[in-house]
């Protein structure tokens, strides 16, 4: 750091401070680790495929994102997934064109979260309860539609954009969740919508106060998450090609996890895109690692559990200690 | 009298006379006493965990690691019955108490000491116990041949033709209706979920209360671990998996507010029962069981909605939301 001396010293000192720059370091000392551990972890064909280990849960993450900053969680999304994935497998056994069965999938997945916004801000509920309700009302739904029954027969697109790849060297999902993820980028934090959504979740009084329509919002976040829900169910089903009321069991934690990692402050306010983007390469390239490594995926449950608890735990009691310090 | 009418518990009693009434007509089997008894033998594990949970959403929190906290505790007296039949059950049920406790109590330094927000600690917790059983047990499953019949019987004993579980629930119940309304203790844990700042005023020390509250409910699920595992005697890597939010639901329903300080120990133990009724009455009426988690999804949500609505009613806004 030293090579740049022109810079005045707290200017610098603020770089390193920040939570992107932390991530950052994370990130390339997993990659060298890994690098330096498995021979085939640096081999590009393995590197790209990894991505399909994430990119579904990281386009949730991106709405999460949002929904999080403005003061809210979403617990319901995963079972959101399994909702528009029956949609999805029953549209197709009904024999209707592919364009018909993808905008009903899509469809299903946005009224499932306008029922959360719904709710959430009609009744002015918490969201947590809310989703925790829904969470087992939507899953349920799955199960009493599908049974122990489930769809292996989706239209030959869906297949192709969830194992595919562009030019055959960039999956469709990955690819998708980039061009996402600078568009959700450009909306929070070059537009006055970003604005109004930091202005909610760091004070949702004041911000209604100042005339932001903060159920408005709170609504449209709902609906977009279970809308990229919807999106993640036609990647998802295309890659696995089976449907059983049982997908993306538990998803909804891990997608929170991405959130909160990538320094999203879970009481609302504060967090950017490229903090979370940076989260979800750590938590893909980390499982993507330990796999190489034969180690169980129950290690990187704990591990993730881990990391997530110290990520928050130790900036906060490094900052409680420097103050009785003081 | 109109007073007694419009009772929360009140209400929630008669819900669970009729919803009896009812499916008594379409099923009389299932009316009688010794269904009846299955029935709150079968409930007794989520009353107990309710109100436990109760103590955590009181001070505004909740703990979603519980069932994980569960299985952890039952999977390790398990394993160490398997090595050491010839232990007391007694020494088995303490140890999976004090395993649980030390868990909650890690739960209580994170989010008092550590100030890492209850949601993301409990949602790190529920993953690294849960992560914890597949290590200490490689993956593998105790089977009922592996215990021995001293740990297993005790949960058999039955009193007046009711089962230990039950009196058990019972026991929980006067004890935590005494600490939560005759101690003050209790007082203060209302005291700090109805106003955090002025409860710190007057001197309650909230870091001390949360990790008590942590500690406790992980003593009770340390608790239900044993009885979780003796019960279904089995103890595996996926025992009571998602358990978490039926708990949670079971203390909406029975009327305590996430938002802190309000909620009554029987509207709690009225809440599990409701719940723990409707899940053994669907296959009574010939309800497929694919419907089950619809159909408690859905009264969660019209118990909360209902809840609110009480609630809003007694205090005025001053804004009016656009």
């Amino acid at each position: 750091m030293s090579l740049i001396p022109e810079k005045p010293p707290f200017k610098l000192l603020d770089i390193l401070y920040k939570k992107e720059f932390i991530l950052f370091v994370v990130l390339v000392s997993i990659l060298i680790i890994n690098s330096n551990i498995s021979p085939y972890f640096l081999d590009l064909y393995n590197l790209i495929d990894s991505t399909f280990l994430f990119s579904e849960k990281a386009i949730i993450a991106l709405t999460m994102t949002f929904v999080i900053i403005a003061r809210q969680i979403d617990l319901s999304v995963a079972s959101i997934i399994a909702v528009s994935s029956v949609v999805l497998g029953y549209t197709t056994s009904l024999g209707y064109d592919t364009w018909l069965v993808l905008l009903l999938t899509l469809f299903s997945g946005a009224l499932c979260g306008a029922f959360n916004g719904a709710i959430i801000t009609k009744f002015a509920i918490p969201s947590i309860i809310v989703t925790i309700g829904t969470m087992s009302l939507f899953r349920g739904l799955a199960y009493s539609f599908l049974e122990d029954s489930y769809y292996n027969k989706f239209p030959k697109l869906v297949g192709k954009l969830g194992g595919g790849y562009l030019f055959g060297y960039i999956p469709y999902a990955f690819l998708t969740f980039i061009l996402l993820a600078f568009v959700f980028a450009f909306i929070l934090h070059k537009t006055s919508i970003g604005k109004k959504i930091y202005s909610i979740g760091n004070n949702p009084d004041a911000a209604q106060y100042t005339g932001i329509a903060v159920d408005k919002y709170t609504f449209v976040l709902f609906t977009l998450n279970g809308l990229f829900s919807a999106i993640a169910a036609i990647f998802l089903s295309g890659r696995l090609s089976s449907v059983r009321p049982n997908i993306a069991f538990g998803w909804e934690l891990e997608i929170i996890t991405m959130v909160v990692l990538g320094g999203v402050y879970i009481y609302g306010g504060s967090g950017s895109i490229l903090g979370v983007v940076i989260s979800i390469f750590i938590l893909g390239m980390l499982s993507f690692g330990l796999g190489l490594l034969n180690v169980p995926g129950v290690g990187i449950i704990i591990f993730t559990g881990l990391l997530l608890i110290l990520s928050i735990g130790f900036p906060s009691f490094v900052r409680t200690l420097r103050r009785k310090n003081e | 009298m109109k007073k007694i009418l419009l009772n929360r518990d009140f209400i929630l009693f008669s819900i669970i006379l009729i919803i009896l009434i009812a499916v008594g007509f379409a099923n009389p089997l299932f009316v009688t006493p010794k269904s009846i008894s299955d029935v709150l033998t079968d409930t007794s594990i989520l009353i107990i965990l309710a109100l436990s949970q109760m103590i955590v959403i009181l001070i505004r929190a909740i703990d979603l690691s519980v069932a994980s906290n569960l299985a952890l505790s039952g999977m390790l007296i398990s394993l160490l019955s398997t090595v050491h039949p010839e232990l007391p059950v007694y020494y088995f049920i303490a140890l999976s108490c004090v395993i649980g406790t030390i868990l909650g109590v890690l739960n209580g330094i994170s989010i008092a000491i550590l100030k890492v927000p209850f949601i993301v600690t409990t949602l790190g917790t529920l993953s690294i116990y849960r992560g914890l059983i597949y290590f200490v047990s490689d993956g593998k499953q105790v089977y009922s041949n592996e215990f021995s019949e001293d740990f297993l019987a005790l949960i058999h004993v039955k009193f007046l033709s009711l089962s230990f579980l039950f009196w058990l629930a019972v026991v929980v119940f006067i004890v935590i209706y005494v600490l939560l309304n005759h101690t003050r203790f209790g007082r203060n844990l209302y005291s700090l979920g109805g106003n955090p700042d002025a409860a710190k005023y007057i001197g309650i020390n909230e870091n001390k209360y949360i990790i008590m509250a942590y500690s406790l409910s992980g003593f009770f699920a340390g608790l239900c671990g044993y009885l979780w595992v003796a019960r279904y005697s089995v103890a595996s890597t996926q025992i009571a998996i998602g358990f978490e939010l039926t708990v949670i639901s079971a203390c909406v329903v029975g009327g305590i507010s996430v938002m802190g300080g309000v909620g009554t120990v029987l509207g709690c133990v009225l809440g599990a029962l409701l719940i723990g009724l409707i899940r053994n009455a669907l296959p009574a009426v010939d309800i497929s069981q694919f419907w089950q988690l619809a159909i408690s999804g859905a009264i969660i949500l019209l118990a909360i909605i209902i809840n609110t609505k009480t609630e809003q009613r007694k205090e005025k806004t001053i804004m009016v939301k656009n």
